[in-house]
């Protein structure tokens, strides 16, 4: 009766991009350590303009896209935040906000509700407000998400958090399921933090041990049961990390075939993460986005299967993964076109096999991995 | 097994719209970072919850709209669909 939008593209013609994301600005008031923002982030210095803005949602409207994300940095930082939210709206857009809630506030709320804001997902670091510090480099954070996820649900709107899990708060997920729980989540995230951007720079710190990963997922399915017997409908999705797979994911449903992301200063990229990636992506400002979608070199570089090396180029799997994540193979072989070393039959499987181990031993304290912020993102700028 | 009341009034889950997508050729029903592509039937009974019809005259409403296609069977697709619908989450009713 129903098909899904989660299958995989695979040879024939390109389809529209049916997903939009709009980083509105790499700006944020928190620091994340496993921000999946580029670690030169603070090269990037003028933001497209409202009316810039606009124009991209109306392009990538006329193209098919119909689900956007407004994301960042932190989209609250733009105070533009609730006309581009009325404008997509408009257009027909599914719209969501991906927000830490810092910025957001009860009367910003109702002007995001009258700006037709269909969804706003709330992110939370942890459940006890000091490791929620640590891991965001701000000590009040946390107290004042915790008061906005009530608001947001309590202004009517389908409340899903986003919890990012690590080797130094997976082992208190029950604690932050039943704050999930106590705040009236319609759904949560448990999303073991990936490795690209910041987080790749303290994967050290942050891979969680084999023994943490199955003992959260246990913890998770006990909820599950738990929240039946009450009749609680409260959805949670468990992201195991890549890491940890013996098959990579088919990254983005296949490079270029569903997702396009819209970068702060108008650049064009296959999803979020691909900007550190060794090639240069059009911008907004000198094309138009149909043109950047179907015919520009970088979207059609790692389309349909022709560019893919062996063990993927024989392989029968793969359609169904696509080879995996092309960062992910970037960052661990220095080849975007490997197969991603995810996958057990990959000839570098033994880098991930080697970060297993690295995991399992001794790490680093939480105080000592690299905050997200200006000032440490000037060192990649000069790089 | 579960059974379909015709005095029921179903809704979509709240935050969840319905929307005719010219670029895809069909209905689709969005939902937060997710969207459910409809065939042609999925798309024309979702259409009909209008938070005030019951199942009976949502039934009675596509059977007019379809006179070439048997009643009985059209009532037994929106049932099915109807349970199916509901079991998934993407409508609900008080």
């Amino acid at each position: 009766m129903t098909d899904r939008t989660d299958t995989v593209a695979v040879n024939g013609a390109t389809g529209a991009p049916l997903w939009l994301l709009a980083e509105l600005t790499y700006r944020c008031p928190l620091q994340c350590v496993y921000c999946s923002n580029p670690l030169d982030f603070a090269a990037v210095e003028e933001e497209l303009t409202t009316a810039e803005w606009i124009e991209v949602l109306t392009q990538a409207r006329a193209m098919g896209a119909v689900q956007m994300g407004f994301s960042g940095g932190e989209p609250l930082v733009r105070r533009d935040l609730e006309e581009l939210v009325a404008e997509a709206r408009r257009l027909g857009f599914y719209t969501n906000l991906i927000t830490s809630g810092l910025g957001l506030d009860e009367a910003r709320i109702e002007a995001l509700r009258e700006a037709g804001l269909d969804h706003i997902q709330i992110s939370l670091q942890a459940a006890d407000p000091d490791v929620a510090a640590a891991v965001a480099g701000s000590p009040k954070a946390h107290a004042k998400k915790l008061a906005m996820a009530r608001a947001v649900k309590a202004a009517g709107y389908p409340m899903v958090l986003n919890v990012v899990l690590h080797r130094h708060n997976i082992d208190r997920i029950d604690e932050i399921i039943a704050l999930c729980d106590e705040l009236g989540a319609d759904a949560v995230e448990l999303a073991n933090c990936q490795m690209y951007g910041w987080a790749h720079l303290n994967r050290e710190g942050l891979l969680p041990s084999r023994e943490q990963l199955e003992a959260a997922e246990a913890t998770t399915a006990r909820w599950r049961e738990r929240l039946a017997e009450r009749g609680r409908d409260m959805r949670l999705l468990f992201v195991v990390p890549d890491y940890y797979g013996e098959r990579p994911k088919a990254c983005m449903g296949g490079w270029g075939s569903i997702f396009m992301t819209v970068a702060p200063d108008g650049a064009v990229l296959p999803c979020h993460s691909a900007r550190m990636l060794p090639m240069r992506f059009p911008n907004v400002r000198d094309h138009g986005l149909r043109e950047i979608w179907y015919d520009s070199e970088p979207f059609n570089r790692y389309r349909g299967d022709a560019w893919m090396q062996e063990p993927c180029r024989s392989c029968d799997e793969r359609h169904k993964d696509v080879g995996g994540c092309r960062c992910q193979a970037y960052l661990l072989t220095g080849d975007a076109a490997a197969t991603d070393p995810v996958c057990s039959l990959s000839p570098d499987h033994h880098l991930i096999e080697a970060a297993r181990r690295e995991a399992n031993a001794a790490s680093p304290a939480m105080e000592t991995l690299t905050l997200r912020n200006v000032h440490e993102s000037q060192v990649f700028c000069r790089q | 097994m579960a059974m379909i009341e015709s005095a029921t009034v179903y809704r979509l889950r709240p935050g969840w719209r319905l929307q005719w997508e010219q670029a895809q050729g069909r209905h689709v029903l969005l939902y937060p970072e997710g969207m459910v592509q409809l065939n042609d039937s999925a798309g024309a009974i979702l259409g009909q919850l209008d938070g005030q019809r019951d199942v009976a005259s949502l039934v009675a409403n596509l059977q007019a709209q379809f006179p070439d296609a048997p009643a009985a069977a059209i009532e037994q697709d929106v049932h099915e669909f109807l349970l199916d619908a509901a079991r998934q989450g993407w409508i609900q009713h008080d």
